[in-house]
């Protein structure tokens, strides 16, 4: 389990970054707790990574996350990314991995890009052609697939602001803990209404407004851990049980 | 009793283990990659590659070896490559050698092989179904061997039954997957034709001159080597056998020595697992709940090919059949299938899980359906003396297994207790137990009794289990120790240090025990190797008796120098003799043994090494009528939980668990609860998460540690441990293993509980969320 | 030729860029203390300390460690952590040990009164498949004692 070769480049600034990510086979490197796994089994063959965590352009910390940030930073940012930090893979992966590699990346069951989803905050997306800015709910287009294109850097997220009457709620079911979501559960209650966001079920983050939860209506994924029947079992018990939390929790 | 730390402590704790990947290699090691088939079943044409790619094909490699020797004489060959053909997803078709495993696995890129792919068959019953695909045309079927077998009446037994109740299981594939892979250096000396290898092999050294044999040179020609550290194995390590030949026989044709590091993909599509089995087992039951005969239908998968020690999986459990209970019949009828799934062997538990998973949910089911307490049905049926021979031929040593019962009896109340409580609130919970005798120290002959009497006398009638230790003392009165027990983590050299200090009346830190083995230095036998828990019955002891001769040498040397009678002679604190001025200390007596030889009184040897070897007469071979007494002690376990499930999600969660053991004497108390919790936690991964899955094809799907899931430390509770102790009378010090009898209690403990919280009878291993919740409404 | 600080002293070791930073330490610096058991992130046993935290080093390259300080189990001074493991038979094969040494360090540093939980959740980034894990829940929560 070794990574074929592959050059290296710690660009000093933004500009730099992005014309080399305009080259063919050229990929970023952010926390690698994705990426490098895939490296090591040869699933991915950069020609180039581009390593993008000392840009001093991508440490923005508040309501916008920039890409050089990890998740072990991102504590009190926002109530409901506090309350799925957790699930996030483990205390050791944290202290590596970033928030906008984790949106980058699109696995459907990945907590962050859930967050995001729920609260419909946005991806900011800069390359060597200009920028340009996607709504989370249009971000997210299949397994590990979005709306990026290849030569495109997230270079930050953008969360609203927490609402403080608002009430938020995070579930999820995993085999064990730290294991991506068998499914997982964000809800958000405001004054506009309910929202639940769904990972880990269809093939992208689901969204849900209002209470009436229809778990059949979602194209739920089979695998060997849980086949679809679960996963839209869960729904409608554990995605209900997210949102009344979230209800009595809205001040 | 004792239970100081742990010697080895010190070193792994600041890095310092020396584990085979941290040993040096010797100069001009090549590193080797292993080109791996994609297919379940294919059959193997071109292998090629680029100039410059130091390649060897299988066909190439295996031209010079000869194929496993196994128990079973069937025309399924085995060669630790595939020639010809490939029968599992990750078979080895050739290997690489590079300067490093970076460029190894660069080279293995530019490899083609030419595959014509076949059908394959994943589950033992399709496979030996009319018209399934053959893995071995030579063979003709995929049946590899079926027995029958009748002790008793069973036939009586359940004509005269009240009742018949049965059970059917389909016992999954899992592995104590240690955290260290496979690893070995093979180095080949032309000038000897002989061959070194370093590896953490774990024994039995039974598959030493098999591997020998493999290699075509006589088993002196194969010296292997264990390093000082071993990263865990429970089985599993067993599984380097294939490799140490194929990597020798690499090194010879390539000249150079050779390292190979597995890592975590091949050791989860290619290492081994344990098998798994299809078993039907029907119970002749009296109205009262008590069994008069058991008959079991057992399938066994031991995967593409009966890699030896295998069928040992089946017939380990033998003798103990009828588990913890007293029932005079019994007939067994055992198959063994191949499939195209990777090889099975050696795994924690070995054996067990795959008898009592069937035989502890059907007491159970019994007593449900009879709507009896199910602890009163348990008792009623269970050994009530020992000594006790089974109807299969064990002879269960000592211990009192109601007794151990009632240790557990207080929690047990109190378990059902709580189910009310919770229940009264709208909760599912549910209450579990499970009996087990846990054999330890294995009969080396007992895989014979897959074999027809005539063929077994034909072939020469095995048995026995022999132990090896040797002590020595140096000139400063340093006691060294060596034995054959190839530690993978358990403490043997505390313990070792410890029972060889009592005997001279020294501290363990007085003592050195070499754990590293050498075959051409160290005594062994067939039997050596960590295996059915013989460390503590049989390796220590056998230390303990080694060290007794010396001490008997080193008396005799005391009386006579310091002209007391022999029986006044004690060693106590670093001293010899018969207290203040009538003593010396024990450093002076060892350096006149090496110094002055010449002057020692009449009849006192002067070597200070001493060997013993150690074999329990009771462990006889499989008699005329296949009755066999597989382990040389057996201890008993009495486990309960109580198991909470989530009515949303299906998720099990242990909320109390409790085991009480009797494994005779222990040795140090903390290194044995050490081995309950480990085993205890193995056997809730393969209860609750872990199981090499195959789609129909023969793809492995659980490749990785995110797809096969070992459990964490926020699955694994904390279980109350309790001991009874039963001295056994047929090993030196007493003591009996305890490593495995959790990994065969707790999946039916666990299962039973998960049963009586869903009230279903039914189910199915591994009990995921997903599984468990299709059970629910 | 990456440049970095490992256990406190100053390295500079020629590295290819897809030299894994466990690879670095065991086999170009010889600190074989770090344990390799899966290379894709689970296991734990490769856990070093990256600039003072826990991280995989299967994970990361020699080369992203340019400038950073690294702490190995070798680098750790021998203290509360290593008395606890050995007090409570924390270890048996060792060879997972390394890892969570490291993780704890860091943890403990941080959180100096955890409870149980908290304990059990650090360490669910580690396998271990000798000892059940109760008894190293035991030894870190006694080393957050002392
Ligand atoms: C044991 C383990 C358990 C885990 N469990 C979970 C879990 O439960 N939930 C979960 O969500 N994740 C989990 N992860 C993955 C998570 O830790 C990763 O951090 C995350 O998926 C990717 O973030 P990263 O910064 O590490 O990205 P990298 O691994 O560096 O990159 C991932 C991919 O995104 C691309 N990329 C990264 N950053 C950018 C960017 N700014 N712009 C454009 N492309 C970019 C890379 O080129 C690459 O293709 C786990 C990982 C491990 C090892
Ligand atoms: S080896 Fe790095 S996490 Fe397993
Ligand atoms: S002590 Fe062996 S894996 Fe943890």
């Amino acid at each position: 389990m070794k990574p074929a070769p592959f050059d290296y480049l710690r660009p000093a600034s933004l500009g730099e970054a992005l014309e080399a990510l305009a080259s063919d086979g050229a990929m970023a490197l952010a926390g690698g707790q994705s990426l490098v796994a895939m490296l090591n089994m040869r699933l991915a063959r950069p020609d180039l990574l581009v390593d993008i965590m000392h840009l001093p352009e991508l440490r923005e910390r508040g309501h916008r996350v920039g890409a050089a940030v990890r998740q072990c930073e991102l504590a009190g940012l926002h109530p409901l990314i506090d309350r799925a930090l957790p699930h996030v893979g483990h205390y050791q992966t944290r202290s590596r991995g970033t928030f906008c590699g984790s949106v980058a990346h699109g696995d459907p069951a990945a907590e962050l890009p859930l967050c995001l989803v729920a609260l419909g905050g946005r991806v900011h997306l800069a390359s060597a052609r200009g920028e340009r800015t996607v709504e989370a709910a249009a971000f997210f287009e299949g397994p590990l697939m979005t709306a990026r294109e290849e030569d495109e850097l997230v270079i930050a997220v953008e969360l609203p602001r927490p609402d403080p009457r608002a009430g938020y709620a995070f579930r999820e079911v995993a085999l064990r803990h730290g294991d991506f979501a068998l499914a997982a559960f964000a809800a958000v209650a405001d004054a506009d209404g309910v929202r639940l966001a769904v990972g880990g079920v269809a093939d992208t983050p689901v969204v849900i407004d209002g209470l009436a939860i229809d778990a059949d209506a979602i194209d739920a994924r089979d695998d060997f851990h849980a086949d679809a029947a679960y996963r839209r079992r869960l729904v409608a018990r554990v995605g209900r049980a997210a949102v009344e939390e979230a209800l009595t929790c809205r001040a | 009793m004792t239970g100081g730390e742990r010697i080895e402590d010190r070193a792994l704790l600041r890095g310092r283990g020396r584990f085979i990947d941290d040993l040096p290699a010797p100069p001009r090691t090549l590193h080797a990659a292993i080109l791996r088939s994609p297919h379940a079943h294919a059959r193997v044409g071109r292998v090629s590659a680029p100039e410059g790619v130091r390649l060897f094909s299988g066909q190439e490699i295996a031209a010079g070896l000869r194929p496993f020797i196994a128990v079973l004489r069937t025309p399924m060959r085995h060669f630790p490559v595939a020639t010809g053909k490939v029968r599992y997803v990750g078979e080895p078709v050739a290997v690489v050698l590079a300067e490093d495993r970076y460029r190894a696995e660069d080279a293995l890129e530019l490899v083609e092989v030419e595959y014509e792919p076949l059908p394959a068959v994943v589950s033992p019953s399709a496979a030996i179904a009319e018209g399934a695909p053959l893995l071995h045309e030579a063979a003709g079927t995929n049946l590899a061997n079926r027995r029958r077998f009748s002790y008793g009446d069973p036939e009586g037994a359940f004509a005269a039954a009240d009742h018949r109740f049965a059970i059917e299981v389909r016992y999954p594939r899992s592995a104590v997957t240690p955290i260290e892979c496979f690893g070995l250096v093979a180095a080949w000396d032309p000038d000897a034709d002989a061959f070194e290898v370093t590896a953490p092999f774990q024994g039995p050294f039974a598959l030493h001159p098999v591997m020998a044999a493999a290699l075509g040179v006589p088993a002196n020609r194969l010296r292997l080597r264990t390093p000082p550290d071993s990263g865990g194995s429970f089985g599993i390590k067993q599984g380097l056998a294939p490799y140490i030949v194929l990597m020798a026989a690499v090194a010879r044709l390539a000249g150079r020595p050779v390292k190979w590091i597995e890592d975590r993909l091949e050791h989860l599509t290619a290492a081994g697992s344990a098998t798994n089995r299809e078993t039907r087992l029907e119970a002749a039951v009296m109205a009262d709940g008590r069994v008069t005969a058991l008959r079991y239908r057992q399938l066994e998968d031991c995967g593409a090919y009966i890699k030896a020690p295998e069928p040992a999986t089946l017939y380990r459990m033998h003798g103990a059949m009828t588990g913890a209970y007293d029932i005079p019949n019994l007939e067994v009828e055992n198959s063994i299938a191949v499939t195209n799934k990777t090889p099975s062997g050696l795994n924690r538990g070995f054996g067990g899980p795959q008898v009592y998973f069937p035989l502890e949910r059907l007491m159970h089911r019994i007593a449900d359906r009879l709507g009896l307490d199910r602890l009163e049905v348990l008792r009623r049926n269970l050994v009530k003396a020992t000594p006790h021979r089974t109807a299969s031929g064990a002879l269960y040593d000592s211990g009192d297994f109601g007794a151990v019962i009632d240790l557990a009896r207080p929690a047990l109340d109190e378990l059902h207790a709580r189910r009310a409580a919770v229940r009264a609130e709208g909760r599912l919970y549910g209450v579990g137990m499970a009996a087990a005798v846990e054999p330890t120290v294995s009969n080396m002959g007992y895989i014979t009794t897959v074999l027809e009497h005539e063929q077994r006398l034909a072939g020469g009638l095995k048995n026995g289990a022999l132990a090896a230790a040797t002590v020595a003392i140096d000139p400063h009165g340093g006691v060294t120790v060596t034995a054959d027990s190839i530690p993978q983590g358990q403490g043997h050299a505390t313990v070792l240090a410890e029972t060889v200090a009592r005997m001279f009346g020294l501290t363990p830190r007085d003592i050195r025990v070499v754990t590293e083995f050498d075959s051409a230095r160290d005594a062994w036998s067939i039997a050596a190797g960590n295996y059915s828990c013989r460390f503590a019955p049989a390796v220590a002891g056998t230390a303990w008796r080694a060290a007794g001769s010396l001490r008997d040498r080193l008396a005799r040397l005391a009386a006579a120098r310091l002209d007391l009678p022999l029986e006044d002679i004690r060693f106590e604190g670093g001293m010899v003799g018969a207290g203040p001025d009538k003593e010396v200390p024990f450093a002076r007596l060892a350096g006149l043994a090496h110094w002055s030889p010449g002057t020692l009184p009449q009849g006192v040897e002067p070597a200070l090494r001493a060997t013993e070897f150690w074999s329990p007469p009771e462990l006889g071979p499989p008699d005329a009528e296949d009755r066999i007494n597989a382990s040389a002690a057996y201890g008993f376990i009495f486990d309960i939980c109580g198991v909470e499930v989530d009515a949303d999600t299906g998720r099990v969660r242990i909320d109390r668990y409790a085991t009480a053991h009797d494994a005779g004497r222990l040795l140090h108390r903390p290194m044995a609860d050490g081995q309950v919790r480990g085993g205890l936690s193995n056997a809730i991964g393969a209860t609750l998460f872990e199981a090499f899955v195959y789609d129909e094809a023969g793809q492995p799907l659980a490749g990785t540690f995110a797809d096969y899931p070992p459990p964490t430390a926020c699955e694994v509770p904390d279980p109350e441990i309790l001991h009874l102790e039963s001295p056994s009378p047929f090993t030196p010090l007493g003591a009996k293993g305890i490593g495995e009898g959790n990994a065969m209690s707790a999946p039916p403990c666990i299962a039973n509980a998960v049963a009586d919280a869903l009230g279903v009878e039914d189910l199915e291993l591994p009990l995921t969320p997903a599984r468990v919740a299709a059970l629910l409404p | 030729m990456p440049r970095m600080t490992v256990n406190g002293e100053a390295v500079e070791a020629a590295a290819e860029p897809r030299l894994l930073l466990s690879d670095f330490l065991r086999h170009t610096l010889g600190l074989t203390g770090t344990h390799v058991g899966c290379e894709h992130g689970v296991c734990g046993a490769c856990t070093v300390l990256i600039d003072g935290r826990p991280a995989r080093s299967c994970l990361a390259f020699a080369v992203q460690c340019e400038g950073a300080e690294i702490m190995t189990v070798e680098g750790l001074e021998e203290g509360p952590l290593h008395t606890a493991f050995r007090r409570h038979f924390a270890l048996q094969c060792g060879f997972c040990t390394a890892g969570i040494l490291m993780s704890l360090t860091a943890f403990l540093r941080e959180t100096p009164r955890p409870s149980e939980r908290e304990v059990r959740e650090v360490l669910s980034g580690h396998l271990c498949r000798c000892t059940g894990y109760t008894p190293i829940v035991a030894a870190a929560l006694e080393a957050a004692d002392a």
